[in-house]
């Protein structure tokens, strides 16, 4: 497409669109950078699997979703469960153990879930969530309530039985279902190359699942992708496939940080340097008129000190009371 | 005026009609499993449910036992109540992940805001020559797990009403059906709507000398052994849980208290077992009451073999009960 041409298509609803999504994508990213803070300065119970890097793809697709339908996401589901529309006070509260979290302080960092914004609930088993992504899928089928599952999982879960049992089922029964796969190119601490044969694409085209590959790193192509998918899902024509290239900027949780041994300091570099998915985005409106610098800087004050009053909250938050831990065991 | 005769039902027929009422009550209510619909199950339990509920709700799925269980979760959490069918039990290890991971975990891990209200359905019960993968009775492991209820039917009218309570539980349960009673085991079952409620135990023989606590089709091992009892002038008392979570402590407790004289009975492998678990209940709450020393037996802790030389050594008998009620009653 040509620069006059993109200019000509784009009104103010798309400016504001994009920004959208940039303060998404800088929410993720901010709320990330106090979770690492949180670990370092040992005031986070356990370990947390950061997003960092990763940002346009939850926010690309959550982004074409409406608040009712559904999402699964995985242990490293910050970013899923902040773009589905979570709120960082929760969030941070559920991630310190607090009583006001999401889940009461019960799930964590990798379980948390809101069915208010069609989240159900991050996943700590790899490709464990493949099942009731489809399930739900089922119902929206079945209920009649036109619902889009997205379900959220890394490369690492392609080596994962139930995810191919699943594709089966939602192809067999055309299930409103797009399985989104993140791939950062690491299975915790080892490259796919080492633990998954053959085509990653081709594994979903095997059961007759519309499957497209994009950039993961622009915002932009993941978004256009996910509206096309979700809107023939919606219009009932079947699930889709979404391979989504990516990296993990961080370790596999915030405890990784001596990584030489698996991928070169050099790589981790060029990511950041020349595919960043905020860069890409504020270079792209910039260059394209659409905004310059300091539209960028307020989002981000914004976004900082959004971040940093709700850290302080859930950090000052009480935990939960004794009385807690035999609740809920069954409803 | 009489009473009307009530009719009888085999353990499978009564499982077909809870399964059925619950399935025209409920439009939420739908089945899943492999070769469930046209073939009714290999068992046929479900036979003629395809044609007046259609394929959209007695579903056949592809042999992925995990897949559907997964699918089941999901569905349940998002409005529907599934009910899956795993044909055997010993294909409890495919599907574990998806029920003690997901299904049990989720109402908790979420702070109470999701909930499963879904109903597995799968079958125990050795002595059908069906060799090591096709006849263990793996209900422990279901009931090691907090956030499932593991029910265990023993006579076609417990089987019926607790089977409309688990569909109706907005808790994953986990129904274990012995496959060996489907045809061979019949009873009164009235017409109309019941349930059972989950967590109440039953006693399917009163007794005053030896509390003989059963599940499943162990209880006829222990009505069988009760007959031989009184033979020689000994009153078993026959207890069935008819669920392990939830379980009816005081039920049990209050019996042992009775009798003093207590044999736990199970299908399930003796080694940590069922019967571990209720041996330790009943001689924490009736300790200061107990005349002998609380007993159990379960299957023997070996692969069911095949030979059925071999296979029916490994499960209780009434003749085995028999024996040592009579040495706990102290009668040689």
């Amino acid at each position: 497409m040509s620069q006059v041409k993109i200019e000509e298509s784009m009104s103010d609803v798309d400016r504001e669109q994009w920004l959208h999504m940039y303060e998404q994508m800088f929410k993720i990213r901010a709320f990330e950078e106090q979770v690492n803070e949180l670990y370092q300065s040992a005031k986070m119970p356990g370990l947390a699997h950061l997003y960092i890097g990763e940002e346009a793809i939850a926010v690309g697709i959550c982004e074409a979703l409406t608040k009712e339908d559904y999402i699964t996401s995985t242990h490293r589901g910050h970013g899923h469960c902040l773009a589905k529309g979570a709120s960082v006070d929760k969030m941070f509260c559920e991630l310190l153990g607090k009583e006001a979290g999401y889940c009461h302080g019960k799930g964590g960092s990798m379980h948390i879930a809101d069915q208010d914004t069609g989240n159900l609930g991050a996943n700590a088993i790899v490709g464990g969530s493949a099942g009731i992504a489809t399930g739900a899928a089922f119902s929206s089928k079945r209920l009649g309530t036109g619902r889009v599952t997205v379900c959220f999982f890394g490369e690492g879960a392609l080596g994962q039985g139930m995810l191919y049992e699943s594709m089966n089922m939602a192809q067999l029964w055309k299930l409103p279902v797009i399985y989104v796969c993140e791939n950062n190119l690491y299975n915790e601490y080892t490259h796919h190359s080492e633990t998954t044969a053959g085509s990653m694409k081709a594994r979903a085209e095997a059961f007759g699942l519309l499957a497209e590959e994009v950039d993961g790193q622009d915002v932009r192509e993941v978004h256009a992708a996910a509206q096309r998918l979700v809107e023939r899902a919606r219009a009932d024509e079947g699930p889709a496939f979404m391979l989504c290239n990516t990296y993990r900027y961080l370790g596999h949780h915030v405890g990784d940080i001596a990584r030489e041994y698996y991928r070169p300091k050099a790589e981790e570099l060029k990511w950041k340097t020349d595919r960043d998915p905020l860069k890409l985005l504020s270079s792209w409106l910039t260059e394209n008129k659409l905004a310059d610098a300091g539209i960028f800087e307020q989002i981000e004050g914004q976004v900082r000190s959004e971040v940093e009053s709700a850290v302080e909250y859930a950090l000052n938050a009480p935990f939960p009371a004794p009385e807690e831990v035999s609740k809920h065991v069954y409803a | 005026m009489s009473m009307p005769e009530m009719r009888e039902l085999t353990f499978g027929d009564a499982i077909r009609e809870a399964l059925a009422e619950e399935l025209r009550r409920d439009p939420t209510v739908f089945m899943l499993g492999e070769d469930i619909a046209e073939a009714g199950t290999t068992f046929k339990v479900l036979t003629g449910l395809v044609e007046e509920f259609g394929t959209e709700r007695v579903l056949d799925t592809p042999i992925s036992e995990p897949g559907i269980t997964g699918l089941a979760v999901g569905a349940a959490m998002t409005g529907m109540r599934p009910i899956v069918d795993i044909m055997f039990g010993d294909f409890s290890g495919l599907i574990m992940d998806q029920v003690a991971n997901q299904a049990a975990k989720i109402h908790y891990m979420s702070g109470g805001k999701l909930k499963v209200p879904m109903v597995l359905r799968t079958t125990m019960g050795a002595g059908r020559r069906s060799a090591a993968q096709h006849s263990q009775s793996l209900h422990a492991w279901y009931s090691h797990i907090p956030g499932l209820k593991v029910v265990v039917p023993s006579t076609p009218y417990d089987a019926k009403g607790l089977m409309k309570s688990a569909i109706r539980d907005d808790n994953p349960v986990v129904i274990l059906e012995d496959k060996m009673m489907y045809k061979t085991v019949k009873g009164p079952v009235p017409e109309g709507e019941y349930t059972v409620p989950l967590g109440v135990a039953d006693v399917k023989r009163a007794g005053t000398d030896i509390t003989l606590v059963a599940t499943s089709s162990m209880v006829y091992v222990a009505l069988d052994a009760a007959k031989l009892l009184d033979e020689i002038g000994i009153s078993a008392e026959v207890l069935d849980p008819r669920t392990l979570v939830p379980l009816d402590k005081q039920t049990l407790i209050e019996s042992v208290k009775k009798t003093s004289r207590v044999i736990i009975i199970d299908e399930g492998y003796e080694q940590y077992g069922i019967t571990a678990e209720l041996a330790s209940v009943i001689a924490d709450g009736a300790f200061y009451y107990l005349d002998a020393p609380v007993k159990r037996m379960g299957a023997m802790n070996v692969p069911i073999p095949f030979s059925p030389a071999l296979e029916d050594l490994t499960i209780p008998n009434a003749n085995g009960v028999f024996k040592m009620a009579k040495m706990l009653c102290g009668k040689s």
